[in-house]
């Protein structure tokens, strides 16, 4: 039981992640049709710039400033990421066939990872404690200041999305394009803003999503963005792709999955699988969801598009 | 009466077929302007092409003196340019509200920072443009729909909709393309009131209708368009007896009906 809730709120940490960047894969999809592979890549740039910035910083001002002020350079800078790889690599392309932005895609996905790994270099970063690090005693299950701040900023920063999209002016342009972008344009959306409002949002959604997940783990690496944007997709593709309520329900559900897979794997398999195999289980979830249920958990059944 | 919208020379190529070939036509402020032919003339392509959707080949357009852009459709709608569709376009998956309240969208101004801080003005423009979008659903007579996604609207209630949303945008001239397809004769009589209260209102009204009858009893000048050209425009009665027009839509050797 012990082992069930410990494992039930790590996997809530990590799900909390997967939520943001699969809502960031599911808003470009939901708007543009496409697979912006090289979204976890953005989530990597988010942690390397805020190690970097906040690495000289440690010591000299209040930890939890220190933490700020990354997330904030980090942000700032994945924005204007998302906008210029909207810009240069998918816009030139919005009339092209589907598969040429995929493979532009990856593409940029393979850039952003290599540009990492020469201005950042190939070795696995420790990343600061920023935070004092409290345990809670949950129910019989350890919990540390990080996995609550993070959870509750996560939750926070997806009730403020969802307010954006449901109850703003912009968001009802992002809803009217996702929809329809030549109506929306004939009605007086400018939806070249309305994209690039989408991957600056998202990308800031990656950046925050980054400075969590390195902090969780302690380390950073130029080639993290890669697991982690598959494992996201596929969270998005649990909920039902282009569906933002599908992606945060589809990333919670995969981190608890994983987690309590990793947990029981060894009990269940006599110890010949250990955790080590916790990738598997995003995978079987991806697997059967395409098999049984290819629309998603939220998704509607895929309409065709005038 | 001065000009509103003017389009010289229109014409477009889709592979071999000449869809259109050098069209004009100019439509007076305040007029209720007619655009007819059989099928496949060109008055949907006509209109495509007007509002930017298709690229012309050749020809000008441009509204109240001012040349419209070429490919940012929703400059045209800023321009002062509204339109509905034959084939109904809503926001299917949107309330019937918010379908009205996207056509505030260029009217309006208020941007994300203001949205989340919540600040005074982005409070009240949301507030207005609410306002404004159920005035608009009760002025097309679909005020008690206000709440229902687009798709649940009855067909008749849709074309309705597409209406109030492209008034929302504050045209100058308001294209419909075939309004009354699809519709029963009660429903077309209601449509009929509805654009003439739009006209009572000031906004000039572009018309393609295969129905022959409302277009004769709405339209102050009708422009016939048969195989892409243009093969008559003038007043109602003087197109109805233009031995041309009666020839497109019956054939060569039967003469008046």
């Amino acid at each position: 039981m012990e082992t069930f809730i410990q494992q039930l709120f790590n996997g809530l940490t990590v799900g909390s992640i997967y939520a943001l960047v699969a809502l960031g894969y599911t808003m470009v999809y939901g708007i543009l049709g496409l697979i912006n592979f090289a979204h976890g890549d953005v989530v990597m740039i988010g942690a390397m710039v805020a190690l970097s910035v906040t690495r000289p910083l440690v010591g000299v001002l209040p930890g939890p400033l220190v933490l700020l002020i990354g997330l904030v350079v980090a942000a700032v800078t994945c924005m204007l990421l998302g906008f210029t790889i909207e810009r240069v690599a998918y816009r030139p392309l919005r009339k092209a066939p589907r598969l040429a932005p995929l493979i532009t895609a990856i593409g940029i996905s393979i850039v952003l990872q290599q540009l990492a790994m020469i201005i950042w270099g190939r070795g696995y970063h420790p990343v600061p404690t920023l935070l004092p690090g409290g345990m809670h005693d949950l129910l019989g299950a350890q919990i540390n200041d990080l996995q609550l701040l993070i959870i509750a900023t996560a939750a926070v920063t997806m009730v403020a999305l969802m307010l954006l999209v449901n109850r703003t002016r912009l968001g009802r342009a992002m809803r009217a394009t996702a929809e329809n972008p030549e109506i929306a344009a004939l009605m007086g959306v400018n939806i070249n803003r309305v994209i690039s409002a989408t991957f600056v949002i998202g990308s800031a959604l990656a950046a925050l999503a980054g400075v969590m997940v390195s902090s969780h783990y302690g380390i950073a690496h130029y080639s993290m963005g890669f697991m982690l944007g598959l494992k996201a997709f596929t969270a998005a593709v649990l909920g039902g792709i282009g569906n933002l309520g599908g992606a945060m329900l589809g990333g919670i559900l995969l981190g608890v999955i994983e987690a309590l897979g990793a947990g029981y794997i060894g009990d269940l398999t006599g110890g010949v699988f250990g955790s080590n195999y916790q990738d598997v289980f995003a995978f079987i979830v991806l697997i059967v969801v395409l098999v049984f249920r290819p629309s998603g958990l939220m998704g509607e059944r895929v309409s065709e598009r005038a | 009466m001065s000009c509103l919208l003017e389009a010289r020379g229109i014409s477009k190529q889709f592979g071999g077929v000449q869809a259109l070939q050098d069209v004009s036509l100019t439509i007076n402020h305040g007029e209720i302007y007619g655009l007819i032919g059989p099928n496949g003339a060109g008055k949907t392509t006509f209109f495509n092409v007007l509002t930017g959707l298709y690229a012309r080949d050749a020809g000008e357009v441009s509204l109240d003196g001012k040349p419209l852009p070429l490919g940012k459709p929703h400059a045209i709608s800023i321009a002062g340019f509204a339109r509905t569709f034959q084939n109904i376009r809503l926001f299917a998956n949107m309330t019937a509200l918010e379908n009205v309240m996207v056509g505030r969208h260029a009217r309006t101004a208020s941007g994300v920072i203001g949205a989340i801080l919540r600040t005074a003005a982005a409070r009240g423009e949301e507030q207005a443009i609410r306002r404004r979008a159920e005035e608009l659903l009760h002025y097309v007579g679909i005020g008690d729909r206000t709440h229902d996604l687009a798709r649940h609207l009855s067909y008749g209630d849709q074309r309705r909709l597409e209406i109030a949303r492209a008034l929302a945008t504050e045209p100058r001239l308001l294209a419909l393309d075939e309004p009354a397809a699809g519709m029963n004769a009660s429903e077309t009589a209601a449509l009929r009131t509805l654009i003439e209260g739009l006209r009572a209102d000031g906004i000039t009204i572009l018309l393609i209708e295969h129905d022959v009858k409302l277009v004769m009893g709405l339209c102050d000048r009708v422009a016939v368009l048969d195989y892409g050209r243009k093969i008559a425009e003038d007043v109602p009665e003087q197109v109805r007896r233009n031995p041309a027009v009666i020839e497109a839509y019956l054939g060569v050797g039967v003469g008046a009906a």
